[in-house]
């Protein structure tokens, strides 16, 4: 049996993919499908109700949920997409992992969990449902299932991109023997299969790609060996992170400090670390309240070093493959595109066997960033979206078990318009750039509504609504106004030198004001909520359990700061 | 079936790794034995797939013997399966 399928999967392979595939590397790409299938048929014999589908049954330790945390974040666009961006604007890539990361990651566990735990919502547009009512949940749900199709088709092209360049597979086969594999495990088991198959491929991930980095330090004699290579091949700092961000032109991202700090830092990287739903789910699933606070600092932690694995390839490659370059320029001329850079590296150092490790840690990563976002539509979609309709339809309240069936049925739906997202993509120019517009649309003013609500009690819920549209439409705008007219770029990021990546940070810190102020200006004219309606919801009208009987390598606290300190000597190191 | 005795993730994933550890190990072997036989990759003659399966191997091993769920007495900590 398994023969027969190496077979088919060797005959699959094309002439003109950068490796082949020896019957090693094929079977330990078949073992991985079998084992993630065998996996959510195992879990579904656990997963019968609508906590269990949807949030695994809140039974997940720190650990885990931690882990999942960052794996749902590690899907097609960290491995593929930033590796091109560090070959493409430098070690200024990792800004997307630590400052664009780790503060947020920690605001989460520390300042935010608490009112996401304590208020038992399911999901974030349910917190807005508690906090502001069903018009901002319902505007917030729509939004996030629309972002969470077109997110799972990018993973589904990026994946299927991998399989044509490296191994030489058809499009149509990689996009529909992942989609249909992912599809099965997250109708049988949910949530719970999507974390467990999370924290598999997480394991994967490091140990299929460490060895890039490691082999790449070693040809290069070391960090500085490839410095002084960069340097000979390209001109520009693409090695500093903070010391060339005076000024838009003075950096191969054509972006300044107050756009990384700001834009990225601040509005990009809190609106998605803590308002994503595809993230925060995996936090919601922890056993308690202390495990939830915990499993964001734990996935902090793992989050800084994952630029080993990401970000150094793509600067050695830059240092050892000179001469890549953009998607489309690749189209035109028939040149190899710094988007494939990773699986370049990877055929460059991978032998037998090792290679068939990285091409299934791609695999997973792709395949888990599908399933994230397939687990989370499903369950906005059913909670947030299908039961308020269901229940004004119907004047009474379905069971848990039609739940489940619904979460099941709009996971296979999801998956299916996924597919098509994927095919829509294929002409996308740059996937990196199309995805952070779509954050910008709705993740920043999401991230000023929310945090309002839970910080400031005077806010209502007429406030809310507005200032979450406000910011929609204004984002979304300011998008339409640049590509209609590009000259427009340097209004809506201050300055003729700037460049798409930080056109999407102003932007983004744009509708975030749009949103705070329209939000702040709406609720002085509305009449805000008792306040013992916000118990549970809102900091100040909600009694926090204390921490202060733990001993200090037990409070959440005490690890936020060791984690924050690391972020800081990171700064410094590579300055 | 109870979540009690749900097997935990960090034994699939132990099984899982001692596969491919071996898997890489006995793929690697042909090219240090013989130097004729060694890929055709930047760095081939540090045999890294063989010190990567032993690795993989090992830390499999560690991972179903820590987490064995196979005739134990005790109810496995679901959270752990989890």
């Amino acid at each position: 049996m398994i023969g027969e399928a190496v077979s088919f999967l060797v005959f699959l392979a094309g002439s003109t993919s950068i490796v082949s595939l020896g019957w090693g590397d094929m079977l330990i790409i078949i073992l991985y499908f079998a084992l993630v299938l065998g996996i959510g048929y195992y879990l579904k014999n656990f997963t019968k109700t609508g906590k269990d589908f949807f949030l695994a049954g809140r039974k997940m330790t720190s650990w885990i949920a931690g882990l999942a945390f960052i794996s749902a974040n590690l899907g097609s666009l960290e491995l593929m997409g930033w590796a091109a961006s560090a070959y493409q604007y430098g070690i200024l890539a990792a800004h997307w992992y630590w400052i664009g990361a780790i503060p947020a990651m920690l605001f989460l566990g520390i300042i935010m969990m608490p009112f996401y735990y304590i208020s038992k919502t399911h999901s974030v547009p349910g917190y807005l449902k508690l906090r502001f009512g069903e018009s901002s949940s319902m505007l917030a749900a729509i939004s996030f299932a629309f972002m969470t199709v077109l997110m799972s088709g990018v993973n589904m092209f990026a994946m299927a991109l991998v399989m044509k360049v490296v191994v030489g597979w058809d499009l149509n086969f990689s996009i529909w023997v992942s989609s249909i594999t992912v599809m099965v495990y997250v109708v049988l088991g949910g949530l719970l299969s999507a974390i467990f198959n999370e924290v598999l491929q997480f394991m994967l991930i490091w140990l299929g790609a460490l060895l890039v980095p490691i082999l790449g330090m070693v040809e290069l004699g070391g960090w500085s060996g490839m410095v002084a290579k960069i340097h000979q091949n390209v001109a520009g700092d693409y090695t500093h992170m903070w010391r060339s961000l005076g000024h838009f032109a003075n950096n191969p991202m054509g972006i300044n400090w107050v756009g990384i700090v700001f834009g990225l830092g601040f509005v990009i990287s809190f609106g998605y670390w803590t308002t994503d739903f595809l993230v925060v789910q995996r936090v919601l699933s922890a056993k308690d309240l202390r495990s939830s606070k915990m499993a964001p600092i734990i996935g902090a932690g793992f989050k800084m070093f994952v630029p080993l694995i990401v970000i150094l390839p793509g600067l050695i490659g830059l240092a050892v493959m000179p001469g890549l370059v953009g998607q489309s320029q690749a189209v035109a001329t028939g040149a190899q595109s710094y988007n494939e850079i990773l699986p370049l590296m990877m055929a460059r150092y991978l032998g037998p066997g090792l290679l068939g490790l990285g091409i299934t840690a791609l695999i997973a990563g792709f395949m888990s960033g599908m399933a994230g976002n397939v687990s989370a539509f499903a369950t906005v979609w059913t909670y947030d979206i299908y039961r308020p309709i269901h229940f004004s339809l119907t004047k009474k309240k379905a069971t848990d078990a039609h739940y489940v069936r619904m979460g099941r049925w709009s996971t296979f739906i999801g998956v299916i318009i996924s597919i098509g997202t994927a095919y829509l993509v294929e002409n996308a120019a740059s996937i990196m750039d199309y995805v952070q517009a779509l954050f910008s649309f709705f993740i920043a003013p999401l991230f000023g509504t929310i945090i309002l609500g839970m910080l400031w009690k005077r806010c209502t819920a007429a406030g809310g609504f507005w200032g979450l549209l406000a910011g929609m439409t204004s984002s979304i705008g300011m998008w339409i106004w640049v590509e209609l007219s590009p000259s427009a770029l340097s209004i809506v990021a201050l300055s003729p030198d700037a460049k798409a990546m930080s056109e999407d940070m102003f932007r983004a810190l744009w509708s975030w004001l749009i949103c705070v102020a329209v939000t702040v200006v709406v609720s002085y004219m509305t009449q805000p909520k008792p306040e013992a309606e916000l118990v549970g919801l809102v900091r100040g009208c909600t009694d926090l359990p204390s921490e202060g009987h733990l001993p200090l390598t037990s409070r959440p606290i005490f690890w936020a700061g060791i984690v924050f300190a690391v972020f800081i000597i990171l700064q410094i190191i590579f300055w | 079936m109870g979540d009690e005795h749900r097997i935990s993730i960090w034994f699939f994933i132990g099984s899982l790794l001692t596969a491919y550890g071996v898997i890489i190990f006995i793929v690697s072997l042909p090219g240090l034995l013989n130097p004729a036989h060694e890929a055709d990759v930047v760095l081939a003659n540090l045999h890294a797939g063989v010190w990567w399966g032993i690795l993989l191997v090992l830390l499999g091993l560690m991972y179903v013997i820590l987490f064995w769920p196979f005739g134990k007495e005790k109810n496995e900590s679901n959270e752990d399966a989890g």
